[in-house]
């Protein structure tokens, strides 16, 4: 690692930012105390995730968009994680395929990332990577997870607008509820509009977001029984919070021909301007900080918790003392504690 | 000094017009089964795109298919532009259907072992694996 990678990262030379990501991404020695060099700024970037099944069109509209953003002198920065192989913890990272368009713009910066054993679609530090472009002077920040029921949650820590891709052949509106991408999505794309069943899909994400709204409510025929403490806040007589609250678009996107595409841009440009009127941003961006501090300790914890010879020694007696009857992995490991804590 | 969390990048390029991308697909995935984490690109990189690629994902080594016959021309052009970029630490490998001359010729412009048609795959492991190990001991 050569002494002036700061210097260098500041200068905007991009091998910098290439290696202080690859620093970041395996926690190499040190990595904390360059991150804390190098993120004082805080946030700037505008941050995109792009989330859905393997195959859904993710880069191929992620392509799309860096173009339109391009298009308007912002310089951008792409993240596209794919899982790795847990066989044999390499991984075959296929997402610049589709970038190809992108490859020699000195305005683009592309990084492929292996989950690397992390159970959600993003890696361990996938977030403190994004923080490093955001340091660098990316405008615009866009990151591509795949994300397969449950793990798409963690790409809300990571992104500002979190636009959550779907195609005609991932089922219905239902399962996508069941997946909780009802609760993630700031915006519905169902992609590859070009193939039968995509208006019906979209028809049924708006339906399930409509309900879930409780608009269903305006069907009820009488009031009388309605538990207002149940009914949403802009439902509510005498409420003004309507122009508070985001409405979820559902859009319909066909990435071979671009179809569709200008209306993305405009509905992520929408959900920052309402992110930024709401306060809302300030409260994700607060939450994310929170987050990465929780993160770091964490981390620091268990290195901290087995890097001692003599916790690591308590451990195997007291692991030998439970096969002799003399102990339970509780009381070990409250043993364990007491010493650490000490 | 090997990190276990450091992993083996490594981009495995295909470049020029001709369309057949079976050699780097199998290299591709038995790279990433030997526990490499691989960056492929696809079909017709220039050798621009190969080392903006490969600046980016900031990769060890750069790996090659060329069955074009303009191995004399495509591997140098990359190596050269890897030296410019600043990337001289990045191994250049590859293989396809290259005369024993040339190799020796390429070897001595700083391009790295090239493998044959019939090569196994296990070979290219090995030696990938053999170079970074030396790499990350110096
Ligand atoms: N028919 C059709 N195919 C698409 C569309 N968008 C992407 N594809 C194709 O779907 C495949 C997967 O696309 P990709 O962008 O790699 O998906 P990802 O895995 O979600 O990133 C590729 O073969 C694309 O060409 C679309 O709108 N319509
Ligand atoms: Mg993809």
């Amino acid at each position: 690692m050569s002494t002036d990678l700061p210097t260098r990262f500041r200068d905007g030379k991009v091998p910098a930012l290439a290696r202080a990501i690859s620093i970041t991404e395996d926690q190499r020695d040190g990595f904390e105390e360059l991150l804390h060099e190098l993120l004082r700024a805080g946030p700037q970037a505008k941050r995109v995730g792009l989330t859905g099944p393997p195959g859904a069109g993710k880069s191929s509209l992620l392509a799309l968009v860096a173009n339109a953003y391009r298009a308007l002198d912002e310089r951008v920065g792409i993240v596209a994680v794919d899982p790795t192989s847990p066989y044999s913890g390499g991984a075959l990272l296929g997402d610049r395929i589709r970038m190809n368009d992108l490859a020699t713009d000195p305005g683009i910066f592309i990084r492929s990332m292996a989950s690397r054993g992390s159970l959600g679609g993003l890696a361990t530090t996938t977030k403190e990577v994004l923080d490093v472009m955001d340091a660098f002077g990316f405008e615009r920040i866009l990151v591509e997870t795949v994300g397969v029921g449950q793990t798409e949650l963690e790409i809300t820590a990571a992104a500002d607008t979190v636009v959550v891709v779907l195609v005609p052949e991932s089922g219905d509106a239902v399962q996508a509820m069941k997946a909780g991408l009802m609760e993630i999505a700031d915006i519905f794309v169902v992609n590859k509009a070009d193939r039968p069943g995509a208006g019906r899909l979209a028809k049924e994400i708006r339906q399930a977001l409509h309900l879930r709204a409780g608009e269903a409510l305006h069907d009820v025929p009488a009031h009388h029984g309605v538990d207002l403490q149940n009914v949403p806040l802009e439902l509510r007589p005498e409420s003004s919070g309507d122009s508070e609250r985001w409405e979820i678009p559902v859009l319909e996107t066909n990435a071979l021909d671009g179809a569709g595409i200008p209306d993305l841009v405009a509905a992520i440009g929408d959900h920052r301007a309402w992110l930024e009127g709401s306060g809302e941003l300030a409260a994700r961006r607060r939450h994310r900080t929170r987050g990465r501090v929780q993160d770091v300790v964490q981390r620091e914890m268990r290195r901290v918790a087995w890097a001692s010879d003599e916790v690591r020694r308590s451990l195997d007696e007291g692991v030998r003392g439970i096969e002799r009857g003399e102990g339970t992995p509780y009381s070990v490991a409250r043993d364990l504690l007491a010493l650490l804590l000490r | 000094m090997t990190d276990p969390q450091r992993r083996i990048r490594v981009l495995v390029a295909k470049p020029g017009l001709d369309g057949h991308d079976r050699g780097a697909k199998v290299i591709a995935s038995s790279f990433r089964d030997a526990g490499f984490e691989v960056i492929y690109t696809g079909l017709h990189q220039t050798p621009e795109m190969i080392v903006s690629a490969a600046v980016q994902e900031d990769v060890d080594v750069v790996a090659m298919s060329v069955l074009s016959g303009a191995h004399m021309t495509l591997f140098p052009r990359v190596r050269v532009l890897l030296d410019e970029a600043g990337a001289d630490h990045v191994l250049v490998t590859g293989g396809g259907i290259i005369p024993e001359s040339d190799m020796e010729a390429l070897e001595a412009l700083g391009i790295g072992r090239l493998f044959g048609p019939g090569t196994r795959t296990t070979d290219a492991i090995a030696y990938v694996k053999d170079w970074i190990a030396h790499q990350r001991t110096q």
